[in-house]
């Protein structure tokens, strides 16, 4: 069955080529139906496999298949094949699974739009390409489904091509992470012309070997991919490009935020862990981007209008914490969390979907539903969920047990003062406070904006099943106080050498204090949104107050310095060189010539007495030099 | 013999297709596809039934090899010679003219005749210059692949052809009398050294010379080569020529006329002046990163499309600068991919700006907008190159330059970073294209216009096809084109080797990467 991985891949692939070549001619329940099955196709091989891999566990708990010799020249030899271990595994059944769930919901959700057959080219192509993201063994070929994924969010970023914002956003997604892309391919220079290879797991083997711990060349290439990773998962300073993406469909967040794309970044520097075990300080550089991520994020979540830009800035802040566990060394808590995050991610978006999609309008603005609970219950109770998950509402949620596996970690790594933990914890409650205020605000009050249609069973089979799965999922993996249930990290040791924590003493405080944060939050969010005493409310409409909102409503001022910094003077560059400077010189000389041409036309003038004059102080001119010299 | 059908085929095509014009207008069409397709079995049949590999001093691998005297008092013989390099861009060649026989169909209806002898003449010229060997018949070739091409532009071109057509003529002829008395030069340096006069390029090969006379003979080379290529600061007829000229036209100079600057880079002036070629070598890359950089941000301005494209040209060529004379495998492999991958992907744009150009009867972006709703086929198609263009792995262009930025960045990790900037840059102007011609609000003005027909439809999926198969199966392109570049390198590799271990205890220590 192993040998079937290409399937996985081959199958959405093949999908997106059909509806691309078909264009127009099918109908749309033909579009569906090609749109869902080779999705589901994909995610029944991937469970399959991953069937027999839990099993029968291939040698060495690796399986690599390689399809073609890609490029062989001169000692660059990079193949087009497949590599599958644990980590691969666990994203590929993550994505299959959760992308087939959010096609399913798509096809009732995009029923009618113009573009039907586009868009779900489109959205194959995108699973497609994170597919190859995931399994590709060699890191040029990993590059392809990067850039893929890069594209395709582009294409579905700006599918509505017809509002001249979209394709501005989406223009803004491809350019800011291909800034972080080019870092990415800079740091495949380094790695190929020290290491000799891009193969992923020989290059970890001779990295090991030829470069000691905290080397200089190590430290450079683990901050390249860094960079890389960055751009993709949308980690500060590279983040501005996540909340516009908000342009595009509803489903498109969905597989952007949880399947595809953002986890990229945690997906790379989980694969090339050993890289960063040799950079130290690369690796506390990533733990810091991610606590402050996480942390800025949320701020900016607390103070945003549009239900989607929520949840695009809780996305920002979740990758910060599966960027803090890569950065603390436990990766399998990264990707623990990478898992409940998917699984309440998509339900979260395809809530907020569920609940536009009814409404008047598409309202986006949460200051303009509320009291939804009673007309849209089906989108409440799935919006809840995915928001108690979100804000680990102990015991009870996925988030929970993922999130506190990373706190404990980055606790045991903190050394005196566990600032990174304090940020943690922090951002914890601030989630807990963002989430529930969207709660409250949409599903409670007075209704604002009325109700039109319902839902069909394509809506409502995905949300149900990311429900459970939001809520189960974390049973996989508990603390010790909990059961001490380690099936995920042991699954992964494998790949990462990481044991979990032994029992400590500290560790039933960490888990009472993380848990008393997310429920205060919630309630503070309950005392303040649902019920808000008129002194709040008359401070938050202070001048400096709303100044402050407004600064993290835009995401603390990034775009404005951007603007500033680099597109403006780019665009100023542009536009004082449109005609090319350099052609000036040309026509310059052109504009030369002429200019001496029409002064030696005046000399022929016609007069015989002119001409003779010249011809004279010519003669008298030449003979003078002859003599003199 | 074969190898002289090769030229004289299209040449012969020409001759008749004027003429036949009387008969029928489509009848020079078709005499135009059938010598391509008649050159196409030529050259297919010379590469699968050569013989091995023939042996030439210095151990080059030729797969065929020609020699006839034409005028022996001065040592200039008709000496044809094809390898890999010559192979794969005369199959670059003969593919991009059937495609420019086939665009004209509808574009081009005045003095059809005229138009498509001048199309094969300039066709002949082409392949002439890449199979030459004798450097006198080279100039010759050089010479009749531009003058039809001037005639393309001054007579079938655009609103401001004059000008453009006369700008690129004055570029041309000025750079070519400078590789005329270069050759020239090289040829009396040789006879001074020797005592026979020859142009002949295996002859010429290793001719010894002071260091200052090596340096200023390759800057006339250099130069004649990058003014064709072209590299910043001599790019500035590219983007008047390329806009002014009828599709075909474009198609032709873009896609195969400026590699004859790169292969002439190639075959010529690092072979013939290796000392000089590699201490000139970082400006050469310099001019190359410029060339990246400055022609992405002039491309991103433009509100013409078509000389939005022409400017991307310069910035792509920039790249293949760059990997030439990076001159390692990995460069150079990436550099002939990037010939060949930009060849079909700009070629692809400026079909795609000429079929825009035949509806709209515009090529000026801000009154475009919006042209998915109405021209789907065309802006998907459209939207793929320009994607081919901005170097998305999987496609052909991202093989070329991907290779061309590692094999720099071994030695000039600096080049190789700044080149790879214009990555992002590409970005922005692909995109911008994208955005400003078929995304957008549509226009009520355009709803009608017909989508692409069967032709061009045709001619745009077999280009698709290649660029897919240059990025996902690019090892047979590498594979013939090896056996060229070791020529090249073999010519070098001696000279060089000999100066690296002059200089060899100097560098011992810098040396070692």
């Amino acid at each position: 069955m192993m040998h079937a991985l290409w399937l996985v891949p081959a199958f959405p692939l093949l999908g997106a080529a059909i509806l691309m070549l078909s264009a127009g001619r099918l109908a749309p329940r033909a579009i569906a139906l090609i749109a869902v099955l080779p999705c589901a196709a994909s995610a029944i091989v991937a469970i399959t496999i991953a069937i027999g891999f839990i099993t029968a566990p291939p040698p060495g708990h690796a399986f690599s298949q390689i399809l073609w010799q890609w490029v062989a020249i001169g000692g660059f030899d990079p193949a087009i094949g497949l590599y599958l271990d644990p980590l691969s595994l666990v994203m590929m059944l993550v994505v299959t699974v959760v992308g087939t769930l959010i096609l399913l919901y798509a096809t009732e959700f995009m029923a009618g739009d113009e573009g039907y057959n586009r868009f779900f080219a489109y959205m194959n192509l995108f699973v497609a390409a994170m597919l190859v993201l995931l399994l590709a063994n060699d890191l040029l070929f990993l590059y392809v489904g990067w850039e893929g994924v890069g594209l395709c969010s582009y294409l579905l970023i700006g599918f509505w091509y017809q509002d001249a914002a979209n394709g501005l956003a989406a223009r803004k997604a491809f350019i800011v992470t291909r800034v972080g892309d080019t870092g990415l391919m800079i740091g495949l220079f380094v790695l190929f012309t020290h290491l000799g290879t891009l193969d992923i797991q020989p290059l970890m083997h001779r990295a090991v070997l030829a470069w000691p711990h905290g080397s200089n060349i190590a430290s450079l290439a683990a901050a390249l991919l860094l960079l890389g990773a960055i751009g993709k998962s949308a980690q500060l300073p590279l983040q501005t490009w996540l909340p516009d993406a908000m342009a595009g469909p509803t489903p498109v967040s969905a597989l952007i935020h949880a399947a595809t794309m953002v986890t990229a970044g945690v997906y790379l520097i989980a694969r090339m862990h050993v890289l960063y075990a040799l950079a130290p300080h690369v690796q506390m550089a990533v733990a810091a981007i991610g606590a402050a991520t996480l942390f800025a994020a949320a701020v900016a979540a607390l103070n945003q209008h549009d239900i989607k830009r929520i949840l695009a800035y809780s996305t920002i802040s979740q990758i910060g914490y599966m960027f803090l566990a890569l950065g603390v060394g436990a990766e399998s808590a990264a990707i623990f969390h990478f898992m409940a995050h998917a699984f309440f991610k998509a339900l979260l978006f395809l809530a907020a979907g569920a609940i536009t999609m009814r409404l008047e309008h598409h309202e986006h603005d949460i200051f303009r539903m509320g009291g939804l609970a009673k007309q849209l219950p089906v989108a409440f109770w799935s919006f809840l969920i995915g928001s108690a998950s979100l804000a680990a509402l102990p015991l009870v949620t996925a988030g929970f047990y993922s999130k506190e596996m990373i706190l404990s970690e980055t606790w045991a790594h903190g050394g005196a003062v566990p600032i990174l933990w304090v940020a943690g914890v922090v951002t914890a409650f601030v989630t807990a406070l963002y989430i529930f205020r969207a709660v409250f605000i949409v599903f409670f009050g007075e209704a604002k904006t009325p109700v039109v249609g319902h839902y069909g069973i394509r809506i409502m089979l995905p949300l149900t099943v990311l429900s459970v799965l939001a809520i189960v999922g974390g049973f996989v993996e508990t603390p010790n106080g909990l059961g001490g249930v380690r099936l995920f990290s042991h699954f992964l040791s494998s790949v990462f050498g990481h044991v979990p924590l032994a029992a400590s003493a500290t560790e039933t405080p960490l888990l009472v204090v993380a848990s008393l944060v997310s429920l205060a939050g919630v309630a503070l969010a309950w005392l303040l949104y649902l019920r808000p005493a008129p002194r709040f409310v008359a401070w938050a409409q202070t001048q400096a107050v709303v100044a402050w909102r407004n600064f993290f409503l835009s995401g603390w001022g990034f775009d404005w310095f951007y603007d500033r910094l680099i597109v403006q003077p780019f665009l100023y560059l542009v536009r004082i060189n449109h005609s090319d400077v350099i052609d000036d010189v040309f026509t310059g000389i052109a504009d030369g010539c002429r200019g001496l041409h029409g002064l030696l036309k005046q000399t022929q003038t016609g007069r015989i007495r002119w001409y003779a004059a010249w011809l004279a102080a010519g003669s008298i001119v030449t003979i003078a030099v002859a003599v003199i010299r | 013999m074969m190898l002289l059908w090769l030229i004289l085929v299209p040449a012969i095509g020409g001759l008749l297709a004027w003429p036949a014009e009387r008969l029928r207008p489509s009848a020079a069409r078709w005499i135009s596809l059938a010598s391509m397709v008649v050159d196409l079995l030529i050259l297919l049949q010379i590469w699968q039934h050569h013989a091995g590999p023939i042996d030439i001093t210095g151990g080059g691998r030729w797969v065929a090899m020609l020699n006839i005297p034409w005028i022996p008092q001065l040592g200039i013989n008709i000496t044809l010679g094809l390898d890999g390099l010559s192979l794969l861009l005369i199959l670059l060649t003969i593919g991009l003219g059937f495609v420019s026989v086939v665009i004209s169909w509808s574009e081009i209806g005045e003095r059809v005749g005229a138009f498509h002898f001048n199309l094969l003449w300039t066709l002949a010229g082409t392949i002439g210059v890449f199979l030459a060997l004798d450097l006198f018949l080279f100039f010759f070739a050089w010479e009749i692949m531009l003058v039809p091409m001037y005639f393309l532009i001054a007579l079938w071109g655009h609103e401001n052809r004059i000008y453009a057509s006369i700008k690129f003529f004055l570029f041309t002829q000025g750079s070519g009398l400078l590789m005329l008395l270069a050759i020239l030069a090289l040829v009396l340096v040789h006879r001074r050294a020797t005592g026979t006069l020859t142009f002949n390029y295996f002859q010429l090969l290793g001719t010894r010379m002071n260091p200052a006379t090596e340096m200023w003979i390759m800057l006339g080379f250099f130069i004649a080569f990058i003014v064709k290529l072209p590299a910043v600061p001599f790019h500035t007829w590219l983007p008047d020529a390329h806009t002014e000229a009828p599709t075909a036209g474009s198609v032709i100079l873009a896609g195969i006329m400026l590699k004859t600057g790169a292969y002439g880079l190639l075959r010529f002036v690092v072979p013939l002046f290796p000392l000089a070629a590699m201490r000139f070598a970082p400006i050469a890359m310099l001019l190359g990163v410029i060339g990246i950089i400055y022609g992405a941000v002039l491309a991103f301005g433009q509100t013409d499309m078509k000389r939005l494209v022409a400017y991307s040209s310069v910035s792509h060529l920039g790249f293949v600068l760059l990997g030439i004379f990076a001159w390692n495998t990995l460069a150079l492999q990436g550099a002939v991919m990037q010939m060949l991958a930009h060849g079909v992907s700009t070629g692809a744009l400026f079909i795609t700006v000429g079929a825009l150009q035949e509806r709209l009867h515009t090529r000026d972006m801000r009154q475009m907008g919006g042209l998915w709703a109405s021209l789907p086929r065309l802006s998907a198609l459209g939207m793929f190159f320009a994607i081919a263009s901005l170097g998305l792995p999987g496609l052909g262009n991202f093989i070329g330059e991907f290779l061309i930025l590692l094999g720099t960045f071994r030695l000039h990790p600096v080049f190789a970073v700044i080149g790879a900037l214009g990555v992002i840059t590409a970005a922005a102007y692909s995109l911008i294209l994208v955005q400003r011609a078929f995304h957008g609000p549509p226009r009520e003005t355009m709803a009608a216009v017909p989508d692409l027909r069967m032709r061009h439809l045709a001619v745009m999926a077999a280009l698709s096809v290649a660029i897919i198969g240059l990025g996902l199966y690019p090892q047979p392109i590498f594979d013939v084109a090896a056996g060229g570049l070791a020529n090249l390198q073999s010519a070098t590799h001696g000279v060089l080797t000999l100066a690296a271990s002059d200089t060899g205890s100097k560098r011992a220590e810098g040396g070692s990467r």
